[in-house]
């Protein structure tokens, strides 16, 4: 277990500890009852994530990391920017494969902007995280919702980039 | 999650016609391990939103993080969601609590979108090292106006689409 994981899990159930000591000041009936909630919760949610893990291994597997690079091309115009909105809600695996993509496309001289809007859509859609997090804890309804709202950041994003000529 | 279903299978039969059952049977192991190792942070995650939801006095929440909490409510997701620690497995339960405790769609949006673009967990763990301290620090400023923009769209959709505040459930 590396250091990074070992400090999220011990702040998560410190804030676990916090809260569900604030829930026992209440009385103990407020505690056994929240923790009930919070056991059914996870009962429930523990079959989709299941099929978020596994199904989204699969999914990444027949995604070839190339297409995506080449998404993030050399175009520099709004078409560019396009792609790499659609190259950032494609993108496989975790902040690490997200990240070094647009470190890459950034070195071989993909136009700043675009590669903003890269990581911005990613943080926005990555299906991985949408199907194995988002799609499983909040209400369907909600995550539609929020990824059709979010459709015009990651273009708002790279036309701020252009327009003040930064990074 | 009928549809992911089906993707899934697709995309399990692609794998299998090209790397063979051993490819198949490779990614389930892989899978199945990581399964295993967020188990834990996901019933962390339930624990705190139960608590969550438990504990915030509803009425002040709907005060101030629901329909009629204006900038300011957008404004308390998007600084809540910057602030919030631990990864995804904190975030969206912590989100769905606030929905059931009286937040609207539009802060829990800003809140959301504020935890993937501004919170600080995933951009000093990976983005610094990965992209730059000057690229990240340009990426976050440009993205500061984003929770709150996403909030408001959120909110002027949402009386459009359910013009009799139709409960957020699903």
């Amino acid at each position: 277990m590396t250091l990074s994981a070992l400090i999220i899990d011990i702040t998560l159930w410190g804030s676990v500890a916090v809260l569900g000591f604030m829930a026992w000041r209440r009385g103990r009936v407020v505690l056994v009852s929240s923790m009930r909630e919070g056991s059914m919760d996870f009962i429930n949610i523990m079959p989709r994530i299941a099929l978020g893990v596994i199904g989204s291994g699969y999914i990444a597997a027949v995604i070839p990391p190339e297409v995506i690079t080449g998404w993030l091309g050399p175009d520099s115009g709004w078409f560019g920017v396009l792609t790499a909105v659609i190259a950032g809600a494609a993108t496989p695996g975790g902040p690490v494969v997200g990240f070094s993509i647009g470190a890459v496309a950034l070195k071989v001289g993909g136009g700043p902007p675009q590669v903003i809007a890269y990581v911005v859509a990613w943080a926005l859609f990555a299906f991985q995280r949408m199907i194995l997090w988002e799609i499983p804890f909040m209400p369907a309804r909600f995550v539609w919702f929020r990824a059709a709202v979010s459709v015009p950041f990651p273009f708002l994003a790279a036309a701020i980039a252009m327009a003040i000529g930064k990074p | 999650m009928i549809v992911i279903g089906a993707l899934v299978a697709i995309c399990a039969a692609l794998v299998w016609r090209r790397d063979g059952i051993d490819g198949v049977l490779n990614i389930l192991t892989h899978d199945l391990w990581l399964f295993g190792e967020i188990l834990p942070r996901v019933l962390a995650g339930c624990l705190l939103g139960a608590f969550i939801a438990e504990i915030l006095p509803h009425e002040k929440v709907s005060r101030s993080l629901g329909p009629e909490s204006g900038l300011k409510g957008l404004l308390i997701g998007t600084a809540f969601g910057a602030i919030l620690p631990g990864g995804p497995f904190t975030a969206y339960p912590v989100a769905a609590a606030l929905l059931t405790v009286g937040a609207d769609f539009g802060a829990t949006i800003a809140m959301v979108v504020s935890w993937t673009l501004i919170g600080y967990g995933r951009a000093v763990a990976w983005e610094l090292p990965i992209l730059g301290t000057d690229f990240t620090l340009w990426r976050i400023v440009i993205s500061l106006p984003i929770p709150v923009l996403a909030g408001a769209l959120g909110r002027f959709v949402f009386v459009r689409v359910y013009p009799k505040g139709e409960p957020p459930r699903s």
